[in-house]
């Protein structure tokens, strides 16, 4: 496990259409440049009705697509909690063990979501814009303590100045709390369409890559990760095996319905040799 | 009876080839592809085969949809399927719509082409189509 080769993680999140795809898109361009394989794992929800899905982040990095050191793989969060980062983690272990470094996670920054990529990735970039209506006011609770690093994006575009200024003057005034001092999230500019501030972005991963391995809070992260991620296996392993045994024996499931009691007949499920 | 998360939805990768804008009816298909419970990669316009079956093996896909109004669909058709041949992917099931004349439906489906759309086709007759074909994958 410790010789394998493991890939830097680096978590791209912000509400739909910042311009997720297309930073991803332009910093693919510069790591290749620095001869990196990079792989990218990018997200979009499932339809809770339907579990459909138009997983439409690809079409913005295809122009790498016949590169064979680019690998670009897109996933339905189906609609379930946890589900997602298991099947992102795994993902990320199998990639790092074929050399890619580093791995990219793309999620849309609605529900849970950005949280599970905090949870994942080693570095989280928060993706912002200056049309967030309201100006910065309009960031969800939450968003302001998973960023690692902050990206403007579209400074092409009006009222880029007036976002990067609301933005410093807001994360100056909070405090926030259970985030590490010596830390302090940097906020880039960027215009992901013209490749402007790319360079810059990654300059600033690379800084906190470094502040995470020369602090240790790189490896305390990666060894409270490893064990939270076994616990949301576990609980994946008994949902399952209650769910079968509920299904495959009714006359469980008729006395659980009679009797109304989860927690007695969770543990009994559980409790039975397999 | 499988548990919610055994349930994995067809996946399928839709593209444009060759020099082609006419996007309109590929999106209208996605759009019921994933109405339907699929899985939908759009890769976009002006994609090569190779790109095509590139894309479709990263994503891990069953099938690739191709659409095409530019006429080229004699050489850009077999050539996704011959590009799939050479990378021993013939598993993933190769079908289409768009402008075809009725003639070269039949000579296309001889080279691989597994199905093919053309102009008013009702969505649902894709949609049953292609959970006639995978029928343990759709829902
Ligand atoms: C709208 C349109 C345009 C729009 C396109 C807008 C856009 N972004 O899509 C514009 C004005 C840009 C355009 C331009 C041109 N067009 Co035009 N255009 C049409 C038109 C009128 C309708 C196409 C359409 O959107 N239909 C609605 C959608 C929903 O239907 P559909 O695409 O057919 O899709 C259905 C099926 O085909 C199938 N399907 C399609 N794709 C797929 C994929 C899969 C996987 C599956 C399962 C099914 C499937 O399912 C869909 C639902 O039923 C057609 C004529 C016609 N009646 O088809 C001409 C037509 C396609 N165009 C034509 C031509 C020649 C051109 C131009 C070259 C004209 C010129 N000289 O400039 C340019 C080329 C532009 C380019 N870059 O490629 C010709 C093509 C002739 C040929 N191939 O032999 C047509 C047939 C007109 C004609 N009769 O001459 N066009
Ligand atoms: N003007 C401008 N437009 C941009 C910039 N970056 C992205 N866009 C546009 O914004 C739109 C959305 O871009 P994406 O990269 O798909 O955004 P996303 O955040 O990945 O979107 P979702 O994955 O759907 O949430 C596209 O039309 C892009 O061309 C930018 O720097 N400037
Ligand atoms: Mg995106």
């Amino acid at each position: 496990m410790k010789d394998q080769p493991k890939a830097y993680v680096i978590g791209f999140t912000g509400a739909p259409g910042t311009g997720k795809s297309s930073l991803v898109d332009a910093l693919i361009a510069s790591l290749r440049k620095l001869d990196r394989f990079v792989a990218v794992i990018a997200t979009d929800p499932n339809s809770p009705f339907t579990g459909g899905a138009i997983l439409g982040d690809r079409i913005r990095m295809q122009r790498h697509a016949l590169d064979p050191r680019v690998f670009i793989r897109s996933m339905g969060a189906r609609g379930h909690l946890g589900g997602l980062s298991l099947a992102a983690r795994e993902s990320i272990r199998l990639l790092g063990a074929f050399g890619f470094d580093p791995v990219i996670l793309e999620t849309v920054g609605v529900g849970q979501s950005e949280l599970e990529v905090a949870a994942i990735a080693d570095t989280t970039v928060v993706v912002l814009t200056p049309n967030l209506g309201d100006g910065v006011q309009m960031i969800k609770a939450g968003i302001l303590e998973i960023a690692d690093i902050f990206v403007v994006n579209k400074a092409d575009l009006e009222g880029h100045h007036r976002a990067l200024t609301e933005l410093r003057s807001m994360l100056s005034l909070s405090n926030v709390p259970g985030a590490p001092k010596a830390w302090k999230p940097p906020i880039i500019p960027t215009s992901a369409t013209r490749s402007e501030g790319i360079d810059e972005l990654w300059a600033a991963i690379e800084s906190h890559r470094k502040y995470l391995a020369s602090t240790g809070r790189g490896e305390r992260l990666a060894a409270e990760r490893l064990k939270e991620e076994t616990a949301e296996v576990a609980a994946e392993i008994a949902r399952d095996r209650v769910r079968r045994a509920l299904a495959e024996d009714p006359a469980l499931a008729e006395r659980l319905l009679e009797e109304g009691t989860p927690y007695g007949t969770a543990e009994e499920i559980l409790d039975r040799k397999r | 009876m499988a548990t919610k998360t055994a349930i994995r939805p067809v996946r399928i990768v839709l593209a444009k080839v060759g020099l082609d804008g006419h996007d309109r009816g590929v999106k209208v298909v996605a759009r019921a592809l994933r109405d339907a419970g699929y899985e939908v990669i759009y890769t976009g316009l002006r994609q090569t085969p190779e790109m095509v079956v590139d894309a479709a093996l990263q994503e891990d896909a069953q099938v690739i949809g191709l659409s095409i109004h530019s006429g080229a669909h004699m050489t850009l058709f077999p050539a996704v399927v011959q590009e799939l041949k050479r990378r021993k992917a013939t598993d993933i099931v190769v079908f289409g719509g768009g402008i075809i004349p009725e003639d070269d439906i039949a000579a296309l489906k001889e080279k691989g082409v597994a199905e093919l759309f053309t102009p008013g086709t009702p969505l649902q007759g894709i949609v049953d189509w292609l959970r006639k074909r995978f029928p343990e994958g759709s829902r």
